[in-house]
């Protein structure tokens, strides 16, 4: 288990490395020269572009700016944006904040969902089947923007329940309504998942052998049953939480969030290679981290896959 | 020009101007300002819709309206734009004169006090003048003093090719700063007199200086600001104006407090204004509806479509002519020489049915441009463009035959970031119906890449422009776009007669001689007709419960010295 561990993080390495090129190489790539929107209708006075270019290194080849920022990095550097701010600056403000959001979606996606996926599996054909399968069918086609500003309208502004938009401070307690509408769509994913693994399971010879046995049913389908139905939710769940740090762009922009999506969004917007991709280089890690953690956990969950 | 990123926004804000030209006049408009009758209590806090500042606070360096308005609280000029009218009073200066509109001479009040403790003196214009047009700085408004005598010797000297590697080395014809040295640290048309009054030379003579000393990179500079070329300034600037920065939080808020030692005439009324950083405009409208938010200059479209803020902000709202200027621009010849005939450029504007699309489209949030001049600035008059601004089938069909027609298809460019797709569209469908040639609203994704290709005369077809004024002035909506080489003339217009009365009408002594040269000037754009005027801009603003006196300018922001709180 260890050495599985410590081999799985030094894959790290080499996968954060040729990650960051990449985004890198695409930033680079993207048309469209940063100083061309940035003084409105009129090209920038000569001498700010001069100054703009060298500063931000934009006059180099590709090698040589990604060597840069390598070198820099590599003294836990993360760079400034062309607005002259640190970026590691922005990212420990902005990524606890986003963090607090996902968790809140991934709660609500795993206790809701598995819930609602157990309720309509074991009740298979049933009224409460249906209704879980039509309402997340309905959730699944509405766009999460339009989930949002709804909820926005409805919860923050007639019912008063929820302020609209979020504080700078952004406490757990204003992003609950934000976490819902974030983990809304995946919410219906996890029920829908639970349920399918769960009718199929329900079929296996190891459930007829407890039942047989004379185990209870809540103790068949909670500790047996289930146990072997989460892998897949556990797989989606995990590869969801990064995309819930990095995607959360439209609940950030709908509820004023200061959080990661919404940076990531408007650096891109703004030809700010080194802010994109200091924040992008962070997702990925958080990528790596929840993916090696899914792993340990299908051990855990299924004893049979085993990692030594 | 104040946009950059948020020109998205002041695209999307514009609208009619109904109030016509306040300018100049005695006539200010009342219905400009909200509220209740009473001047108001004063004290108290309000928040303010902001986004992120792109620059640091220095005022040279400061062109787009995030940054902008929080440093024009801050900033006292020598000049202050009346709220109503745009029109310059004097602030800082006791006067401003000259005799022959190249020499003027600036005298200053006494006691105007920097938040440091430091008074206002005359070579602190002159020391920051300099600073901000000094090449080694690189500043964003460096332009705004090119009309200074001695200015171009401030420009560093040019990479050659032989420096580096060659034709291909990417800083070959870049300013070279570090090599290449401006010639003069100081522009030789300023002159300290003593402590309260300075000298100003002018390159060639220009009528409308002191309407243009209002403009934010003006702004004198503290002793302190020299001392690191401005980098304590650019995250705590130190002015003389109504209000001080008390803490900017990146990305969240800028904190304002009264300045206590403000002595000028144009003092605010409230103790504290916050500016909270929205991504969103829709946001920040619902905050306002909920009270979490006091003062939106620019109501989202999805709130203007039928209207809607009426219902939502009932009392609560206003419009207010701003100075902008949309318009679609035709190319240059060197990108595309397919629209060189002055008469296919009128027949096709007057093939655009403006007013069916102001509203219908754009919810009358605009009014239908008669000329390439804002009616919120001194010099506007009616009527410009004639009768190629007034759409008329018949006569554009009659016109584009008269041109010989067009072969293959017109296209308008536009970027896809901002709500210019509904209204090319529009403008595409009124061309095709009125001379029926076909015709394409052509998107690019965002407004760097748009503009890469406008500023590189690679744009082919027509495409869309907007201008928001920097000062108001008739002349700011003509030279900067219009004149020969103009650094905001995109489709790379010259007309010797054009820039002829440009130069005489900056001459003249007489405010009414030169608003008449300019007009002639204007006139002479819809015989040649080098940009399709669209529509000049309206904003619509709105607030909550919590405050009253609220007042629009005709820049489209909230003239923070008025409002106040219940």
């Amino acid at each position: 288990m260890g050495t599985y561990i410590l081999r799985r993080l030094l894959l790290m390495v080499p996968v954060i490395i040729g990650a960051t090129f990449l985004i890198y190489a695409m930033v680079f790539a993207m048309p469209g020269d940063p100083l061309a929107g940035r003084c409105g209708e009129r090209p920038c006075p000569p001498a700010f572009a001069a100054k703009f270019r060298e500063q931000h290194h934009l006059n180099d080849p590709l090698p040589v700016q990604y060597a840069k920022y390598m070198g820099q990095l590599a003294q836990g550097d993360l760079g400034e944006t062309f607005q002259g701010v640190k970026v590691s600056e922005e990212l420990s403000k902005r990524y606890p904040i986003t963090i607090r959001l996902a968790v809140i979606a991934i709660l609500v996606e795993l206790v809701i969902g598995v819930f609602a996926g157990v309720l309509a599996g074991i009740r298979k054909g049933k009224f409460v089947d249906n209704l879980v399968l039509v309402s997340t069918l309905i959730v699944i086609a509405i766009p999460t923007f339009v989930i949002g500003v709804l909820a926005r309208k409805i919860f923050g502004l007639d019912l008063g329940w929820f302020r609209p938009t979020v504080s700078p401070a952004a406490p757990w307690s204003e992003l609950i309504l934000p976490g819902i509408v974030l983990g809304a769509i995946s919410l219906a994913y996890v029920a829908r998942l639970t349920r399918t693994n769960l009718v199929e399971n329900l079929r296996a010879d190891y459930v007829r052998t407890a039942v047989a046995k004379g185990l209870g049913r809540p103790r068949t389908i909670g500790v047996h049953t289930l146990r072997n139905s989460l892998i897949p939710v556990v797989t989606f769940v995990g590869a969801d939480f990064g995309g819930l740090l990095g995607g959360a762009i439209i609940t950030e922009r709908i509820f004023n969030i200061r959080g990661v999506g919404g940076y990531i969004f408007q650096s891109i917007h703004s030809r700010d290679g080194v802010a994109v991709v200091g924040a992008v280089t962070v997702l990925v890690i958080v990528f790596l981290i929840m993916n090696l953690i899914v792993d340990l956990l299908y051990g855990v969950l299924d004893p049979r896959i085993s990692h030594d | 020009m104040r946009g950059t990123t948020r020109t998205v926004a002041v695209a999307a804000v514009s609208a009619a101007a109904l109030l016509a030209a306040g300018c100049g006049g005695g006539d200010s408009s009342p219905s400009s300002s909200g509220g209740s009758t009473a001047a108001g209590k004063t004290g108290g806090a309000i928040t303010v819709h902001g986004c992120t500042p792109q620059n640091p606070f220095i005022p040279a360096n400061t062109n787009e309206t995030c940054g902008g308005d929080v440093l024009d609280a801050i900033v006292s000029k020598l000049v202050h734009y009346n709220p109503d009218t745009a029109a310059p009073e004097m602030d800082i200066a006791e006067s401003i004169t000259s005799t022959d509109n190249q020499t003027f001479t600036v005298k200053l009040n006494k006691g105007y006090m920097f938040t440091d403790g430091t008074e206002v003196k005359a070579k602190n214009f002159v020391d920051a003048w300099n600073w901000n047009r000094n090449g080694v700085n690189g500043t964003l408004n460096s332009y705004f003093f090119d009309v200074i005598e001695g200015a171009g010797d401030m420009d560093c000297g040019v990479f050659d090719k032989d420096q580096g590697t060659g034709e291909n080395d990417p800083k070959a014809g870049d300013p070279d700063c570090k090599g290449k040295p401006p010639k003069a640290t100081t522009l030789s048309g300023l002159k300290v007199v003593d402590d309260y009054t300075f000298t100003v030379k002018t390159t060639e003579k220009v009528s409308n200086l002191p309407v243009r000393l209002g403009y934010t990179a003006f702004a004198p500079l503290p002793d302190s600001f020299f001392a690191d070329n401005g980098k304590a300034f650019g995250d705590a600037p130190v002015g003389a104006g109504p209000y001080k920065l008390e803490k900017y939080t990146k990305g969240t808020d800028m904190v304002l407090t009264k300045n206590a030692d403000y002595k000028g005439k144009f003092a605010g009324k409230v103790d504290k204004i916050t500016f909270k950083i929205y991504q969103d405009t829709d946001a920040a409208y619902t905050d306002v509806q909920a009270d979490n938010l006091d003062l939106l200059a620019a109501v989202p479209a999805s709130a203007l479509a039928g209207e809607k803020y009426k219902t939502d902000l009932p009392d609560r709202n206003l419009v207010q002519a701003i100075g902008t200027f949309a318009s679609i621009s035709f190319p240059s010849s060197k990108a595309d020489k397919s629209y060189d005939n002055p008469k296919l450029r009128q027949a096709i504007s007057t093939a655009i049915d403006r007013k069916t699309i102001v509203d219908k489209i754009l919810a009358g949030t605009r009014v239908p441009a008669t000329g390439w001049v804002s009616p919120v600035v001194d010099g506007y008059k009616e009527g410009a463009c004639g009768d190629f601004c007034t759409y008329d089938k018949a006569k554009a069909k009659a016109l584009f035959d008269e041109a010989g027609g067009y072969t293959g298809k017109m296209t308008i460019g536009y970027n896809a970031d901002g709500d210019h797709k509904a209204w090319t569209e529009a403008a595409c469908n009124s061309i095709k119906d009125a001379l029926g040639v076909e015709c394409i609203a052509t998107p690019y994704p965002d407004f760097a890449t748009f503009r890469t290709k406008i500023t590189a005369e690679e744009m082919k077809g027509m495409f869309r422009t907007g201008w928001q004024m920097d000062y108001p002035s008739i002349e700011n909506f003509l030279a900067p776009l219009y004149g020969t080489g103009a650094g905001s003339n995109d489709s790379r217009y010259s007309n010797p007669a054009f820039d002829k009365l440009l130069t005489e009408a900056a001459a003249a002594t007489d405010g009414a001689a030169a608003n008449a040269k300019y007009q002639e000037a204007e006139a002479l754009l819809a015989n040649d007709m080098p940009v399709i005027p669209m529509w000049y801009g309206k904003a619509v603003a709105g607030w909550s419960t919590k405050v009253e006196n609220v007042k629009v300018t005709p820049f489209g922001t909230f003239d923070l010295t008025s409002v106040t709180v219940k």
